[in-house]
């Protein structure tokens, strides 16, 4: 499963990309490798705040029901919306085109929580 | 993974890819390829399931036709040799213990197929009731079951057979079939749990992993797959068949699921359960069976409650994102108020109350 090296990663396998003052966040190649055909994407809206370690969304797949959770605390800036029509590109290219939300957080330094892409390789070895 | 049970497949499903799960207690293949996909190629083409997890037992004796007529609510005095019936247990008070297809093999000798999660709880509740003259065995040992599914069933299974399999009918079933190239013979009925045309085939375990090689050989050019148990549910869901736990259980009786057909309360003989079902049948139930097609965005799933403004009306007993309509479905309890087609309800998904409406079932009907 591909990890891409300039991402950051939370144990709840998200990946958060930083862009100058944003993050924008999605789940892993590996989050959705475990998940299957994944059917259904609720996200929040632009202008609700997320807060670290809670749900503020959730992926369904053909079988089960995943929550999202925040891998740090901010306010949603952006949605991706394309995800209502077309969840299956959490599947086809989760670093992509399934791009879940865009934060623009409270406390820039949050990221230095996150794992790098070999911690998080790490742990899903560890995992399996 | 090591101290659930497997099935004699099981040393297969790593050469197929198989994501295995604990499904009951037992290491099954919920996935090979995806299950969108294995649902579609079961739906267009064929699939091939390992379903050895399932129990069987063997009931004979000259008492077993009067001692299944009392412990089953169908009337198996309908049927004959080589003929199979849906079926089920009942408790008393209605509640179902299990739904079987029951399997005459000859006069005074039937296979019931009970599901893998009632299987103990089954062959006791026919050990506790047993009569002199009957004899219970429990075989699932012995066997392993597969399950041929979908329009390409039969043109790749006749290619190992001499047996002309046009001449099964529906639940009806050969003895002794002879595959080319496996050692034991086999019973192969045309049954399945996929809303689609297939057979089911009973083996002694040990031809089960030689079957199955030859089915995935010789359906190659036909497009045959092995199908996990995540397509199974979603298949056999589209075709509205009750998946025992979620439609049936002890608290739900086969009148309330809308099962009445096999649920014989005019038979000549007293059965267990038949005073609450006959009184169901005659009187009609409080609640009901019906199917539900989201309006909002959201996918019922098993145990979400469902309203009628601020009153909970019943519940999902299973429902996911149906891959073949391309839709978000449910079945579900309602009490019967609500059972009319187009009647809005409201399920409760998470924190939100979404609308759907209620459709007709079942969703699914082979073209």
């Amino acid at each position: 499963m591909s990890i891409p090296k300039e991402l950051h990663y939370s144990k709840e396998h998200e990946w958060v990309k930083v862009e100058g003052e944003t993050f924008r966040i999605g789940i892993t190649a590996h989050a959705q490798d475990e998940l299957g055909d994944i059917v259904f994407v609720e996200l929040p809206e632009a202008g609700d705040t997320i807060q670290e370690n809670e749900p503020f969304g959730s992926v369904e797949s053909v079988k089960t029901v995943s929550e999202l959770y925040a891998p740090l605390s901010g306010e949603v800036i952006e949605v991706n919306e394309e995800l209502d029509d077309s969840p299956e590109f959490v599947n086809e290219s989760p670093y992509e085109k399934a791009w879940m939300i865009v934060v623009k957080p409270n406390d820039a330094s949050d990221i230095e929580k996150l794992m790098t892409a070999d911690q998080y390789q790490a742990m899903i070895e560890e995992d399996e | 993974m090591k101290d659930l049970k497997q099935t004699p497949l099981y040393p297969l499903y790593q050469k197929y890819q198989a994501k295995v799960i604990d499904f009951g207690g037992w290491a099954l293949p919920v996935q090979f390829d995806g299950i969108k996909k294995e649902h579609s190629i079961t739906r267009n083409a064929v699939g091939l399931f390992d379903v050895s997890h399932m129990g069987e037992i063997v009931v004979s004796g000259k008492g077993s036709l009067s001692f299944l007529q009392q412990m089953c609510t169908n009337d198996l005095s309908l049927i004959k040799p080589n003929k199979a019936q849906y079926t089920f247990m009942c408790y008393p008070n209605g509640g179902t213990i299990d739904d079987l297809i029951i399997y005459q093999l000859e006069e005074q000798k039937y296979l019931l197929v009970v599901n893998a999660a009632n299987h103990e709880k089954d062959l006791n509740w026919l050990l506790e009731h047993k009569q002199e003259d009957v004899e219970i065995t429990d075989m699932s040992k012995h066997y392993v079951q597969l399950a041929i599914q979908g329009p390409k069933a039969q043109q790749v299974l006749q290619k190992i057979t001499e047996e002309d399999l046009s001449e099964i009918g529906f639940f009806s079933f050969k003895q002794d079939v002879v595959f080319e190239g496996v050692k034991d013979q086999a019973l192969v009925a045309r049954t399945g749990y996929t809303g689609e045309d297939g057979f089911e085939i009973y083996i002694q375990s040990t031809s089960g992993t030689v079957l199955w090689e030859k089915l995935l050989e010789s359906g190659e050019p036909d497009g045959i797959s092995p199908i996990g148990l995540g397509a199974r549910d979603t298949l056999r869901f589209e075709a509205c068949l009750p998946l025992y736990g979620n439609e049936l259980s002890e608290a739900i009786t086969p009148i309330e699921a809308g099962l009445g057909f096999a649920v014989k309360t005019n038979k000549p003989n007293d059965f267990i359960g038949k005073d609450v079902l006959h009184k169901q049948k005659e009187q009609g139930v409080t609640r009901t069976l019906v199917g539900i097609e989201m309006i909002d965005r959201g996918i019922p799933r098993h145990e979400y409650p469902v309203y009628d403004g601020d009153t909970c009306i019943g519940f999902v007993t299973s429902g996911t994102s149906a891959p073949t309509l391309d839709k978000n479905l449910g079945l579900a309890l309602l009490d019967k108020d609500f059972s009319e087609e187009g009647t809005i309800v409201t399920v409760k998904i998470r924190n939100k109350y979404l609308q759907a409406k209620v459709i007709k079932t079942p969703f699914y009907k082979k073209g």
